[in-house]
Formats: structure tokens, sequence, C-alpha cells
């Protein structure tokens, strides 16, 4: 899985190290008896740009905290550079980052030390170039002016950005993304869509981003994986994608909203006097 | 069985826990300021309720001592109730009472919060260790501030039975005729016994608490199910073990 020539480039020093892949086999998990992922396979290659989607509660978000290492499957094995993922041994070898979809900054830390907290305790550099490490991770995503806040005075859109500036403090090997556009503009989309592509081909960095935003997905994705009921049923280029004739993804990709749809008239029908 | 079992396993990881705080303690002189702001949380404000507490229990005490002491002709002896109680007994377990209400309940609030917020994730992916962090300067702060705060309970709660004891006029005992009788009984090793006690329950009352905050599990609705669960396990332990520790110091 690992290609030799592939290599990512630390986005601050310049740094180079081995870019990562990620291999899911035969992944199950099941909460009190109810199967949320169903045999699920697929690879990750090192320095691509890999997007899941899929409807809401169709297990993606699951399946990334299970890549993240932060749960373990019910059967089957997910590999992080060959290694397990759940380890602290492994997070000592592969930098991770996890843009979690809500932020989950530290909200007793202000947002430069929600950044320096990570190089901090991993003593990479002095206060002067954790610093500079910060405010330029911050000036990548607009938000330098707001570094002395708490997250609780901001708002949705910039706790992601703070959110997202605080996995590339991390120098991430492999950057994984939870709804990385959800409650942003347009324009802010548009950024976060390019930063994931610059981070690919300016850095190399591997990354794996779930996501509802179709435009992020068929732009800059190398890939696209599409779950549902927790199967996933179809994987391929964006081209592939845009050609499937499987009337699943066809709906989900092109959705179309009907008011004269059977659930509105059954609705109408129940409706009290 | 199902009760036993969620009890067993509340020990195992509680115990865990403490191996995995115990194994960073290296880490503490680089964690100093976390240090000195577990002990500002855990001495500073929770020192003026214990004062409070501690002088209202002397009272008590120096009141129902004199009632029953005075059938003897022995009320001369307050003191030394007073001082033995507070030393031995009143002043670690209040302390440590207090303790579990005020800074326990607190730090699993901030925990459980941080865990159903993803913060502890957020740790986790970043190889950052709770127990390095968030657990072990609170470990490290209590043991250093448990045997301050049950000294000025005790202080404070020998100076609240003197005030009854020279201004309750069935008493009327000199302040000088009662910390002597203080003095003659109640020995430095009374007093140590009880400082050893209050580390014991500091320490467990904390570790308790970490532990049910970092395992908290669903929505913020558990947060307060999480507290309640923290502040009466840790008054159940304060209690049971107060007898073990007892027994051994005894």
């Amino acid at each position: 899985m690992d290609s030799p020539c592939s290599k990512t480039r630390n986005p601050f020093t310049g740094a180079e190290a081995n870019a990562v892949g990620v291999k899911v086999d035969a992944v199950c998990k099941s909460y009190a008896g109810v199967e949320v992922l169903k045999d699920i396979t697929f690879e990750v290659q090192p320095s691509e740009i890999f997007v899941l989607m899929g409807p809401s509660g169709s297990g993606k978000s699951v399946l990334l905290r299970h890549i993240a290492g932060l749960e373990l499957p019910t059967s089957g094995t997910i590999a992080v550079d060959g290694l397990d993922p759940s380890l602290e041994a492994t997070r000592d070898r592969v930098r991770l980052a996890l843009v979690f979809q809500d932020g989950a900054l530290f909200n007793s830390l202000s947002v430069y030390d929600n950044l320096a907290l990570y190089p901090r305790e991993h003593r990479s550099g002095d206060e002067k170039a954790i610093r500079e490490r910060v405010m330029h991770s911050l000036r990548i995503l607009s938000v330098e002016d707001s570094v002395n806040k708490f997250p609780s005075e901001l708002s949705g859109g910039m706790k992601k950005r703070v959110s997202i500036a605080r996995a590339l403090v991390t120098e991430p090997q492999l950057l994984l993304y939870d709804e990385p556009t959800s409650e942003l503009d347009p324009v802010m989309s548009a950024t976060i869509s390019e930063i994931i592509a610059t981070l690919k081909n300016e850095y190399s960095v591997t990354s794996l981003v779930v996501t509802h935003d179709r435009a992020l997905a068929l732009t800059i994705s190398n890939r696209v994986g599409i779950l549902m009921d927790g199967e996933l049923v179809t994987l391929g280029t964006p081209d592939d994608l845009n050609k499937s004739k499987d009337p699943r993804i066809v709906d989900f990709l092109n959705p179309k909203i009907d008011i004269k749809h059977p659930r509105f008239k059954e609705l109408e029908t129940q409706a009290p006097a | 069985m199902k009760q036993l079992n969620i009890v067993l396993q509340g020990v195992g990881s509680t115990v865990q826990l403490l191996f995995r705080s115990l194994s960073y303690a290296g880490t503490l002189p680089r964690q100093w300021p976390r240090f000195i702001e577990q002990c500002y949380m855990i001495g500073y404000t929770t020192l003026p309720i214990v004062a409070i507490l501690s002088f209202f229990i002397g009272t008590v005490l120096a009141l129902e001592a004199g009632y029953s002491m005075s059938d003897f002709g022995a009320k001369e002896y307050i003191g030394s109730l007073v001082g033995l109680s507070m030393a031995r007994e009143l002043g670690p377990m209040m302390t440590a009472v207090l303790l579990a209400g005020r800074v326990g309940s607190a730090i699993t609030a901030e925990l459980a919060s941080m865990k159903v917020y993803q913060e502890i994730d957020a740790l986790t992916i970043m190889n950052i260790p709770a127990a390095k962090i968030l657990v072990l300067p609170r470990l490290a702060a209590v043991l250093v501030m448990m045997p301050v705060l049950t000294v000025i309970s005790n202080i404070v709660g020998w100076f609240g039975g003197s005030v009854v004891a020279r201004y309750v006029s069935s008493l009327g005992i000199s302040p000088e005729a009662y910390f002597a009788a203080l003095r003659h009984f109640t020995k430095f090793k009374d007093v140590m016994n009880g400082v050893e006690k209050a580390e014991v329950f500091g320490f467990v009352v904390v570790l308790v608490c970490c532990n049910i905050g970092l395992n908290t599990k669903g929505g913020p609705r558990e947060i307060g199910a999480a507290v309640t669960r923290a502040v009466v396990t840790s008054l159940i332990l304060i209690l049971v073990l107060d007898y073990f520790v007892t027994k051994v110091l005894v």
C-alpha cells in the first residue's frame, strides 16, 4: 500500500515524511445488536483524497471514528500505514488529525492555546516557533483575528475553521475530516475544498473526507465511496459516479424535490381539521 | 449480577486510570501551571466553606460536650473532646465531604462535558493522554492541598469550640483552660493521623470523580447523572474508607 516515492512535506518546516495509506478490511460494527457497519472494505492510497458520502445515519462518521482509532470494530481490521490506529504507539509514529463535525475545541482554552497545545505537549520547538506555527495555520484559514478569543465566542463556521487550523498545526500525514464544510457559507466551503486539495497537491497529505457536499466530493476527490445503511454501495472516481446508472446513486446525487410525493398526500390526510 | 458487573468495571477502570496517571508522574514538573491552577481550585476555592463549616462543627461539639460533661463535673475537659474529635475524625472527614461536593462535582462536570463534546477524543487523536494533563495535576494538587485544608479545619473548629466554651453562660470556661485541656490530650500524632486520613479521602475522591467524568457516555443529560453518581460514590467511599483507615491508624 505504501508508495515509495510518495512523501508528505511538512507545511511549516518543509521536512519530508512517508505519505500514509489506510486499509479497511471487512469491518463490521454493531451497537446493542444493531449493525451500523456491514462488511466495509476499501483502501485509501497514500496522498489520495478519498471522499465518503451517504445519507444521514448511514454510518460515515462511525467509520471515520474507527479509522481514527477512537472505536474498535466488532469484526474486521483497520490499518493506517499498516498499523492499528487505536494504539498509542501508532499515533506516535503516524501523525493523524481529525477535524470533528462540531469542532471539538477545548472550551477552557483560547484559540491560541487550542492550537499551541499539540506542539507544546510534544515539545516541537520553542514558544517563538510554536507561535509562528499557530499564526501561520490561523492565517491559512483566515481566522488570525480570533487568536485571543475563546471557543464560546466563535460562530459555528469559525469554530470549524479553527478546528481545521488546529489539525494543520499537528503537521498531519493523514487528515480525517468529518463534514468540514457544514455550517460554512459557499465561499468558505470553496476555501476549505481548496485547502484540502492544496494539502494533497503541495504536501501529499492523505485526506479522508466525510461530507454531504456534492461539489467538494466531485471536484477535489480522487475517489468517492457511497455508504448507505452501513454498506459501501459504490466506490469509484467522480466520473464513474456521474455516469452511474444505479438509481440509488442517481437519486442521492441528484435529489428531486417533489411536493406531490405520496408522503405529502398522506400527511395532508392525517392533518387535524 | 448486572450491578456487580458495573461496580467491578468501575473499580477496574479507576485502578487503570490511577496507574496510567502515575506513569506520567515524570511530566509533572513541566505541568507546573496546571498544578498551580488545580491547587487554587482545590485549596483556595474550598477554604471559605471548610472554615465556615469547621467553625460551626467546633461550636456544636463544644455545646454538646459541655451539656453532657457538666453532669459529671467534667466540663473543663471540653477542649480535649473538641480537640481530639476535630483532629482525628471530623476535620479530615468534613473536609473530604466538602471536597466531594465542591471540587469533585466540578471535576466530574468538566471532564464529562469534555467527553460528551468530544474534547477527550480530540486529545486522544493528538496523542495527549487525558490521564497526563487532566488527572495527574489534580491528583498531585489534592495531595498538597488536603493537609493544608485539614489543618485549617482543625484550627478553626478548635477556635469555634473555644468561643462556645467561653461565651455560653452554662459553660463559662476560659480560653486558657480550654486550650490547656486541648493541648494536654491532643497530640501531634492525632493531628497527623487526621492528615493521613484526609490524604486518602482526597486522593480517592479526585480519582473517582475523574474516572466517572472520563467514562461518561451519551449526551448533555448524562453530565448531570455523572455528577450525581460521582458525589454519591465519593461520599460512600469516604465513610467506608474512614472505618478501615481508622482501624489501621488506631
